[in-house]
């Protein structure tokens, strides 16, 4: 199929950027997007042009790196994918697709369509662990878990750090991904002696990061390619909450 | 200790001639493996290592490069105890590292099943998995901390399965009859990385860990022969930055992307590990790669990787192509008998679960022979029609439903499936745009991991003294071939369990060196070495992409030193690959400029080191006149088509330094098997 893109080019963070549109032929509809890319970017190579600079790694959904803003929509048509993911037989021909970056204050621009998300790790580093030296562990079966517990652990857990939540949303609210980890640790034992001030910590990092509120619309969890549920947020909440009461 | 020069310098392929000049050497390659029995080896040298007292550790600084499962564990842990840590890695964040991309999970022996497992049954079945290629020593430490490798992580918070009662459960992986392999749905590396990740921040916010991603390893600094440091390059502004460290730990992953097509992440590369190789360490058995038999197949020439589908679905999954060559039909059209469950047939004992290397051979066999299906002719299926019904009974059986329809038990089964491969599943679905939940999977090997790597003693320290490697960049525990779910048990021991210990080793007679300042003539010098280097790439401006190149490396290597190799093909492998070199260096084209971030770039510097690795990794296959796990020599099989090793002549580590060019000197370290009987591998 035959396709017009319209793409962000932007040189640096401190530069202005702008749309710029290419056309590109005879894509299959195997390919997965960004193999889409890679048949423009050899062909603005060949050409003499700059390549569109983009993240990536896995290209398996699972590394949380690649991030393009697609048609209005954070990693593109499509539930449960990232962008990596997305296969072209979600398009057809003649279809113009609109590129861009994640736009949010608290990631800025790298080049074209990456961003710098440092802003999440910081978030992590401020609370988003359970604190155990390396040797210090007992033995894993001496701390029997509920199956329901240690399921709804891990499907917190399985977060992927893109920040597609923080594209979606209107306040460029970081609350989905922080109350993921929140969550996680919340829901197992290993993570009760630190839980307040966990919560307390990381909420703050957030706001520091320049992070907005939430207003609770709902387009993260929309977008997330995780399924990262809003229930979430609420236990975030409530952990937070719970938190600042206990210590005043 | 024999050494063995290949010369290699000779350019046309009938005038290809070894010059074998043997000669004895002092200088034995000596891995330093404590004396005493095998299973107090460990214990007796942890009790004597010297240590480096807290006050010490603190002006003690420790380069990390690579935050996967080895580089943050290690970093995380040697931060703990209160060494200075600088810690790098190319992505933007160090969770991204490829380990976050492993399935199906990690073996301990814990013997939670109670079924026999042991840890001299784990050391046994890597040695023998790996067909004898491994070093004892090192296994048997590997077995011996795996259970603390479970305690660790379930203390951090990472969500394992569980059993209704709350205890954690486990799965089989091939190689083994026990079940030892500890997951998390499909996503266990994720987990387990998250994990490491998180002590790694907690450590980052204490102030104790310096991370500086987007940064890549340019050159190791030496200094009175000693690591003594890095060139890292700032990816986003591209500027050239120097580094101290009293020791450098390399933990920056395989290399299998020589193959341009594998399931590694598109980053993922031998860059740092060669240029240490360059610097002096040896290379260690470049050869070892591990083809994975159950990957999604090739799809186009547009492809830019290849996807896992985890190893843990032959738990469930049946094998099997037609009976009949070039059979056309529909795989649900093909009635029972008049399908081959060739690894059934062939392997009774094991079944599904041979290991990776022999499942992979078995594919390739019968595609070769005309029996593959699909629209390339190059898959076989993998099939759960067997597993989802046997599953709907199983839960009807549960929930006390007695005369269940054949619906019913179809939804039940599709739900326990569904809970244990889920994402592996709509991962399928998503690439192929077929439902394996309704048809069986179509799979064919891919490229998944490299046994070989840098050569390591048993404290994990390359040739380059101050100089360690960690994790997949290293050689040390999987012989010529890794069992599943061993890959994350080795590089978390070697980050949590080993290396923080072995470390102490070397720094306790170091702690009276002052940090030496970056502005001394070898960093001065590695600098200007790396910029030289990235200008003559830049000012080619060629006519082709870096990836035109690394296509073509793709395909000499998976041709002539894939899942089957001769000594006619490596000697054209060679040639072609000195030729591609040439090439390279006058024809490529890298767009943009050096001070900005620059993916192409980037991706020139890794391809410019593959170039060099395909060579020394088909000199490598050539020098092993034997099959022996990954490593399959078509002039060396059994009259059943199975590896045929040879164990006089060939029982060790070819560990390879690097003299120029296309030059190389074997070394060997002679593999001693004192706890385990040689033998030919069987899983019939
Ligand atoms: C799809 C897939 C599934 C797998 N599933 C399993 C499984 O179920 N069980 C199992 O045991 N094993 C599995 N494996 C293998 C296993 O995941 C890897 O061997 C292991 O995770 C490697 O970990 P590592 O820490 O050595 O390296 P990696 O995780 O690859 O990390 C490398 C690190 O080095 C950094 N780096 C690399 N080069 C440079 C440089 N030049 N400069 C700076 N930084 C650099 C990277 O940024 C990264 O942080 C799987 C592998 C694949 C590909
Ligand atoms: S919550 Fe979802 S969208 Fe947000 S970072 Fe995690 S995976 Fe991405
Ligand atoms: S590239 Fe890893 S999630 Fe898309």
């Amino acid at each position: 199929m035959n396709l017009s893109l319209k793409i962000w080019r932007q040189k640096n963070a401190n530069s202005e950027g702008k749309f710029q549109q290419y056309d590109v032929q005879g894509i299959s509809e195997d390919m997965s997007f960004l193999e889409m890319f890679d048949v423009l970017n050899e062909r603005l190579i060949n050409e003499g042009d700059t390549p569109v600079a983009f993240d990536h790694d896995c290209r398996e959904g699972i590394c949380g790196m690649c991030s393009m803003y697609i048609n209005g929509q954070p990693h593109g048509p499509g539930k449960n994918v990232t962008t990596c993911q997305l296969h072209m037989r979600s398009f057809k021909d003649g279809d113009t697709i609109t590129v861009e970056p994640w736009r949010a204050k608290a990631f800025p621009i790298v080049k074209d369509l990456a961003v710098n998300r440092s802003a999440f790790d910081r978030i992590i580093s401020a609370g988003g662990y359970v604190s155990v030296n390396t040797g210090n562990a007992q033995d894993a079966n001496s701390l029997p878990i509920a199956k329901d517990n240690a399921d709804d652990a891990f499907m917190a857990a399985a977060c992927i750090g893109c920040g597609a939540c923080v594209a979606a949303c209107v306040n460029s609210s970081a609350m989905l991904f922080t109350s993921a980890k929140i969550s996680q640790l919340a829901l197992l034992p290993q993570g009760q002696a630190e839980r307040a001030m966990r919560a307390e910590k990381m909420v703050a990092q957030m706001d520091t990061e320049g992070f907005g509120a939430c207003s609770v619309t709902g387009a993260c969890e929309a977008e997330c390619p995780k399924g990262i549920s809003l229930e979430n947020i609420a236990r975030m909440n409530r952990e937070y909450y719970g938190a600042v009461l206990s210590s005043k | 200790m024999v050494v063995i020069f290949i010369d290699l310098e000779i350019t046309t392929y009938n005038s290809l001639i070894y010059l074998i000049n043997t000669k004895f050497m002092s200088t034995m390659l000596d891995a330093k493996i404590p004396s005493g029995p095998i299973n107090e080896k460990w214990t007796d040298f942890k009790s004597h290592v010297p240590l480096v007292n807290p006050a010490n550790k603190r002006n003690i600084e420790v380069i990390v490069v690579g935050t996967g499962l080895a580089g943050a564990s290690a970093a995380a842990s040697l931060a703990e105890l209160g060494y200075k840590v600088k810690a790098f890695c190319f992505q933007d964040s160090p969770r991204r590292a490829h380990s976050i991309a492993a399935q199906g999970g990690i073996n301990a022996a814990k013997n939670y099943q109670n079924d026999g497992d042991s840890v001299f049954r784990l050391f046994y079945d890597t040695i023998k998995g790996g067909d004898y290629r491994a070093r004892e020593g090192n296994v048997h430490r590997l077995a011996e901390v795996s259970g603390s490798i479970i305690d660790q992580c379930v203390a951090q918070g990472v969500p394992f399965a569980r059993e209704y009662g709350g205890l954690l459960s486990n799965r089989s992986f091939g190689g083994t009859q026990v079940q030892r392999t500890f997951y998390a749905a499909g996503q266990t590396g994720q987990q387990l990385l998250l994990g490491a990740y998180s002590a790694l921040q907690r450590q980052i916010g204490l102030g104790n860990v310096t991370m500086m991603t987007r940064h890549e390893m340019m050159d190791v600094v030496m200094i009175d022969g000693k690591a003594r440091g890095i060139i890292a390059r700032d990816l986003i502004s591209g500027k050239l930055e120097r580094h101290f460290g009293h020791a450098v730990l390399l933990c920056t992953g395989g290399y299998g992307n020589v193959f341009y097509l594998s399931t590694n992440a598109m980053g993922s590369n031998v860059s740092a590990t060669w240029k240490a190789h360059r610097k002096g360490a040896f290379f260690a058995n470049p050869c070892y790669t591990q083809i994975h038999p159950t990957c999604i197949p090739v799809s186009g020439d547009h492809q830019s990787k290849l996807t896992l589908m985890s190893e843990s679905l032959r738990n469930d999954g049946r094998i099997w192509v037609p009976k009949k060559q070039n059979d056309t039909r529909l795989s649900i059209d093909i009635p029972e008998e008049e399908r081959d469950y060739y690894l059934e047939r062939r392997y009774p004992a094991f079944g599904n679960l041979v290991p990776r290397d022999i499942a992979s051979r078995a594919a390739k066999e019968r595609c070769d022979a005309g029996y593959g299906v699909g629209t390339s002719k190059m898959a076989v299926y993998l099939d759960f029609a067997e597993a989802i019904l046997r599953y709907g009974k199983g839960e009807a059986n549960k929930q006390g439903i007695h005369e269940a329809t054949s619906e019913q038990l179809q939804e039940m089964g599709k739900g326990v499936i569904k809970e244990k491969y889920g994402n592996l599943f709509d991962m399928y679905k998503q690439i192929t745009g077929e439902d394996p939940y309704q048809l069986p999977m179509r799979i064919y090997p891919a490229v998944h991991y490299t046994m070989g790597g840098l050569w390591v003693d048993y404290n994990l320290m390359t040739t380059v003294p101050g100089l360690y490697a960690l994790g997949e960049a290293n050689f040390s525990d999987h012989g010529a071939n890794r069992l599943g779910a061993s890959a994350l048990m080795q590089g978390l021991a070697d980050g949590y369990f080993v290396l923080p210990y072995t470390i102490g080793a070397y720094l306790a007679s170091d702690i009276r060196t002052k940090a030496i300042p970056t502005d001394s003539p070898e960093f001065v010098q590695a600098e200007i070495e790396v910029q030289e280097r990235i200008n003559k790439m830049m000012s080619i401006k060629g006519t082709k992409s870096v990836d035109y190149f690394h296509k073509k490396l793709g395909k000499i290597m998976w041709d002539k030193c894939g899942m089957a190799r001769n000594e006619k093909g490596l000697n054209e492998a060679i040639l072609e690959i000195r030729g591609l070199i040439k090439e390279f260096w006058s024809d490529v084209r890298i767009p943009g400029d050096t001070d900005e971030f620059n993916p192409e770039l980037e991706k020139a510097g890794r391809v410019a080191d593959f170039l060099e690795l395909g060579e020394l990794m088909c000199v490598d296959a050539l020098n092993r006149n034997e099959s022996c796990g990954g490593h399959f020599r078509e002039e060396y099989q059994t009259e059943d088509g199975e590896a045929l090793r040879d164990d006089e002549n060939f029982a060790y580590v070819a560990a390879w330094e690097y003299k120029a060019p296309s030059e190389f000197e074997l070394h060997k370290e002679d593999l001693v098997f004192e706890n385990v009987k040689i033998a030919q591998r069987s899983y019939k």
